[in-house]
């Protein structure tokens, strides 16, 4: 058996978030820690998990060390139901099949806005990023969990630019701006987890990781955040979690 | 920009739409490649891509390509770095996730040399619907409110006449023409994919004429034992090339899995130096070979071998 008690921070973030799946949902998910959680959580607790891939893919089985480097590549279509055209499946998401869209993050704000384009002013980027990809699609029509490290500079209070909406610049913003539907849901991070407020969609601490404090949360996060004053711990990953895991993932593709 | 619908018409009546054998040499499809034309790439990431036809492109020296595919890989990185093309349109576009931001990207986009003009990866296949249905525009639920639709000048939004709910009207994507590459088609172009067909099939009735690359040229009574795996009608093609292992180093569906060991060493050495270190790959693999077959020569029989084993063995259960 695995170490209980080591693992890495992409390990932490992929047990995590696998955790928030349920069985029987249908979940659309994009390459890295997406992929690999929800991969995982099919072969834990949900066996009935339905995952889909932008490339084209519902259903698929991702074989145990042959990670796709994108979810566009014919692995992603091992022992899948059916392959499709990639407008036919993000079109799935517009007429409403998915229960959960599952990103990675690079910048976030309080809101729940991932920036993946530029850093800097966009007219004269100091850095331009590869882009939404899905990432926009998939975040404007569905419920969302984000699985991103939790580092000051990528929890900012406004991202630079808004490639994939959260809540926009909170309150009823993401409605009157033409999605009625989705929405963020939750953000995992290697330090705990976080929802938004149902009135003003700001982010919140809904939970730590064994051993983070809320002042260890706050220090790492570049705007305020709530939290319950009996805030809940997670339980720490099982043996059984990370061996799972490392079994996907042995040559740490997506878990460095 | 955009063309109006009786141009887009008139284009098609122009063209020769027999069942007619359209089979030449990659040279001589890079030839019906004009400079400053809109060219639109079937496949996505490292699948499907049409390199040969990318590479016979960048040897014949076209110049201020504008490129449209759905998710750009390093194809995109040889396109900006040799010139031949100044604008890509897409919706993400570097190497691959595993290896980071591409840096030829970054170097071209961020010095103003070339740009990058992103869309959401749903609205770029819509606008290449459109394309195909010969409709201006299709309405979608996503980019609103983003600073994605901020920054593009060419969508409208508008609220819908039948319910009143904000819509984003995109508009059509007709390119002049498609470059798309397929396990098989016969010599008249009758296309048949296997696995993931991307927006292809949209792309190839969007497009004003089609370039068919392929793994192999069956005949046309194999294509007519299965018409229901015909993806792309002959009277779309204008011309088919036969490229065995025509996306290396990327894949082809069941065929061969991309070389990931040329695509690590590709990376690191153009993400080191965008500059000398893409100038270095070009000579060498594109400038350098003169033919396709000794660009495969220089990837290498047991690279190419394993990749086929490893693609076709992926419907193994």
């Amino acid at each position: 058996m695995p170490d209980r008690d080591t693992y890495t921070a992409s390990e932490l973030l992929a047990v995590m978030s696998s955790r928030l799946l349920k069985d029987g949902q249908v979940v659309f998910a994009g390459v890295g820690i997406p992929l690999l959680a929800a991969t995982l959580a099919q072969g834990l607790h949900c066996p009935g998990l339905t995952i889909l891939f932008e490339g084209g893919v519902i259903g698929p089985m991702i074989e145990p060390g042959k990670l796709p480097p994108s979810t566009n590549e014919q692995r992603c279509t091992k022992r899948a139901n059916m392959v499709l055209g990639s407008t036919d499946v993000l079109l799935l998401l517009q007429r409403g099949y998915i229960d959960v869209g599952f990103m990675g993050g690079a910048q976030i704000d309080r809101h729940g806005n991932l920036n993946s384009s530029f850093i800097g002013d966009p007219a004269k980027p100091k850095t331009r990023l590869p882009g939404t990809g899905g990432g926009n699609d998939i975040s404007s029509l569905a419920q969302m969990i984000v699985a991103m490290k939790h580092e000051k500079r990528r929890f900012v209070e406004h991202v630079d630019f808004v490639t994939s909406p959260g809540f926009l610049t909170g309150g009823s913003s993401r409605r009157d701006s033409g999605l009625p539907s989705g929405g963020m849901y939750r953000v995992v991070t290697d330090l705990g987890i976080f929802g938004f407020d149902d009135e003003t969609k700001r982010m919140m601490i809904l939970a730590l990781h064994p051993g983070v404090t809320t002042g260890q949360v706050q220090e790492n996060t570049g705007f305020p955040l709530s939290a319950d004053p009996d805030v809940e711990v997670t339980a720490r990953p099982t043996g059984r979690e990370l061996e799972c895991l490392r079994r996907l993932d042995p040559q740490r593709l997506y878990t460095a | 920009m955009s063309e109006t619908y009786l141009e887009l018409r008139r284009k098609l009546a122009e063209r020769d739409r027999s069942l007619h054998e359209k089979v030449m040499s990659l040279e001589a499809a890079a030839g019906l490649v004009k400079d400053g034309e809109t060219v639109g790439i079937g496949g996505s990431t490292l699948s499907r891509t049409p390199m040969a036809m990318i590479w016979a492109l960048i040897r014949a020296g076209r110049k201020r390509l504008t490129c449209a595919r759905s998710i750009t890989s390093s194809e995109g990185d040889w396109l900006f770095g040799s010139g031949a093309c100044d604008r890509v349109i897409t919706s993400w576009f570097s190497q691959g996730i595993v290896w980071g931001i591409s840096k030829v990207m970054r170097h071209h986009v961020e010095t103003g040399k070339a740009r990058f003009d992103e869309w959401s990866h749903m609205s770029v296949g819509l606008r290449f619907k459109a394309g195909a249905m010969g409709v201006p525009f299709l309405p979608v639920r996503s980019m609103l409110g983003s600073d994605v639709l901020r920054q593009r000048p060419e969508p409208r939004e508008i609220d819908c006449p039948f319910t009143g709910e904000k819509l984003l009207l995109v508009p059509a994507l007709n390119p002049d023409v498609a470059l798309i590459h397929v396990q098989r088609c016969d010599p008249y172009g009758n296309a048949q994919m296997d696995g993931l067909p991307f927006m292809d099939a949209d792309l190839a009735m969007a497009a004003n004429r089609v370039i068919l690359t392929t793994e192999r040229i069956v005949s046309n009574d194999q294509i007519r034992r299965a018409p229901d795996h015909t993806k792309i009608p002959f009277f779309a093609v204008e011309a088919v090339v036969e490229v065995p292992f025509g996306c290396a180093p990327h894949e082809c569906g069941g065929i061969y899995e991309p070389l990931y060991d040329h695509m690590d060493y590709y990376t690191s050495l153009v993400n080191k130096d965008p500059v000398g270190g893409m100038k270095e790959y070009l000579d060498r693999y594109v400038y350098g070979p003169k033919t396709w077959v000794e660009y495969l020569n220089l990837l290498g029989l047991g690279p190419l071998l394993d990749a086929a084993l490893r693609g076709r063995s992926i419907a193994n259960a």
